[in-house]
């Protein structure tokens, strides 16, 4: 077999890879950001006193867990539009996935952050004044985050990874970009060989990253 | 300004506090000892209701902390507290530990906090290290930051919950003299220790606590000095732990 790259030129680059590579690395930002935050309120609402909080945060992240990403990325691609009865696109219907989907994850991790704080913190928070809720914001939270980042940093290496499932939608993103160029000129095999590297570069070195914070944090512990 | 009255707390089916009645006025010392599991930690944190009680009363600057109208996180602010474990906020520096409820709680401007915050490190002899973090510092000054963490909020009452026993010995004597200038100067506080000698210094008035309940609410001199006037328990505790020490 006779390998050729000479077609994956700069030009192909720009045209083809760059929009794809963009898009993955929007969802993975905003699946981050967004998830995180919901991800947060849900493990709060787990160990809340409050019992009626517990179980739908615990129902909700039971669910998710157990139904396969790519079955309910193209569900929520087909529901929607019978619902609202318009479509909205691959693209905003994979950041509505990714987000509710990856939620379930970062709750898991946030909660385990959170009770890795000393419960005296909590107290200490009360007795300077502060609210349940100032108390989590400035005092539990910051220490909970900063506990959980190497594990909060890996869970996003896989999410970008996972991005790649948007070719159940057709979506346009790095895998995409890759497959179009095969298709263009007929070379399969160099094509998705161009993209497995891509994705390691990319993964491996934001793994060494993690590492390397891993390191910080148990530090600052 | 405290008012205790047949104050009674369960676990479950375990009772902690058993009936406490007992008042702390203005500018008093109590110190508060007894056995571990005796119910101190307990009673002392039902004075800025970190605990709940369920029967009885507990009014503080005349307010009554049972009643739902209460504003806990206000009340708290106004109650100063020190745990045998600092409870510093370990991800912000010493100046912000000090700030942080100043601006959250008591609404002052940074700079203002800032100022505050300033005076009591330089009282508790800290303004050196206003920029570290709490793990760069020793235990002994940790626990002084506490302290000052609390009096930055301008306190009617110090709370202090075995502030020294958590120390290496070489580091208890600062925390000590920091508590003890206090005391001096007039602040009203609540202590719970098993320094006898600090005690002595310390206070003109003992509280012994027993299985939940207060056996003794004494004066020192009658506490330290006439030991056959106390019940068994009290003589007991003083026997074994003036015998350690
Ligand atoms: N959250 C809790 N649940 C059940 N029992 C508790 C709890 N906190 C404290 N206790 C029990 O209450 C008793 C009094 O505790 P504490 O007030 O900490 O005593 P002390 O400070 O005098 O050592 C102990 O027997 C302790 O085991
Ligand atoms: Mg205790």
């Amino acid at each position: 077999m006779n390998l050729d790259f000479s077609f994956f030129t700069l030009n192909i680059i720009s045209n083809f890879i760059i929009k794809g590579l963009l898009f993955s690395i929007k969802l993975t930002l905003v699946t981050l950001v967004c998830g995180l935050i919901i991800g947060t309120m849900i493990a709060m609402m787990r160990l809340s006193k409050f019992k009626i909080l517990n179980y739908p945060a615990l129902g909700y992240v039971v669910l998710i867990r157990s139904l396969p990403f790519v079955m309910v990325i193209l569900w929520v691609f087909i529901l929607i539009p019978l619902v609202i009865g318009k479509s909205i696109g691959s693209e905003n219907s994979a950041y509505i996935t990714y987000i509710v989907f990856e939620s379930a994850f970062y709750s898991e991790i946030m909660r385990s952050g959170i009770q890795s704080v000393k419960k005296e913190q909590m107290q200490a928070g009360y007795a300077v004044g502060l609210t349940y809720f100032q108390s989590m914001r400035y005092i539990i939270l910051p220490q909970a985050f900063r506990n959980m980042l190497p594990v909060i940093l890996t869970q996003t290496i896989v999410l970008f990874q996972d991005t790649s499932l948007v070719y159940a939608i057709g979506a346009y993103d790095l895998l995409k970009g890759f497959e179009i160029v095969s298709k263009n000129f007929n070379r399969p095999v160099e094509a998705y060989l161009i993209a497995a590297v891509v994705y390691f570069i990319i993964c491996f070195s934001l793994s060494y990253g993690v590492k390397l914070t891993q390191r910080k944090v148990q530090i600052a512990k | 300004m405290i008012e205790f009255k047949n104050v009674s707390k369960w676990y479950g089916n375990f009772q902690v506090l058993n009936n406490c009645t007992f008042s702390i006025q203005k500018g008093d010392v109590v110190v508060i000892c007894g056995p571990s599991g005796s119910g101190k930690s307990t009673l002392v944190k039902t004075i800025n209701a970190l605990e709940s009680i369920q029967q009885g009363e507990i009014i503080v600057d005349g307010i009554k902390l049972n009643d739902p109208q209460t504003n806990l996180p206000q009340l708290r602010a106004r109650v100063g507290m020190v745990f045998q474990n600092f409870e510093l906020f370990p991800h912000l520096n010493v100046i912000e530990n000090l700030t942080l409820a100043q601006i959250k709680v008591l609404g002052r401007s940074k700079d203002q906090a800032i100022t505050y915050g300033l005076k009591y490190l330089e009282r508790v002899g800290l303004l050196s290290q206003k920029d570290k973090f709490p793990g760069q510092l020793s235990g002994g000054q940790q626990q002084r930051v506490a302290i000052a963490r609390a009096l930055s909020m301008d306190p009617i009452i110090m709370l202090f919950d075995e502030p020294t026993s958590a120390l290496d010995p070489e580091m208890v004597g600062e925390v000590l003299d920091v508590i003890v200038k206090l005391a001096k100067e007039g602040m009203t506080m609540c202590v719970i220790t098993h320094e006898m000698s600090f005690a002595k210094n310390l206070s003109k008035r003992v509280i012994f606590m027993d299985e939940g309940k207060i056996v003794e609410d004494c004066s020192k001199d009658k506490f330290f000095g006439n030991p056959d006037l106390l019940s068994a328990r009290a003589k007991e505790f003083l026997s074994k732990i003036l015998r350690n020490n």
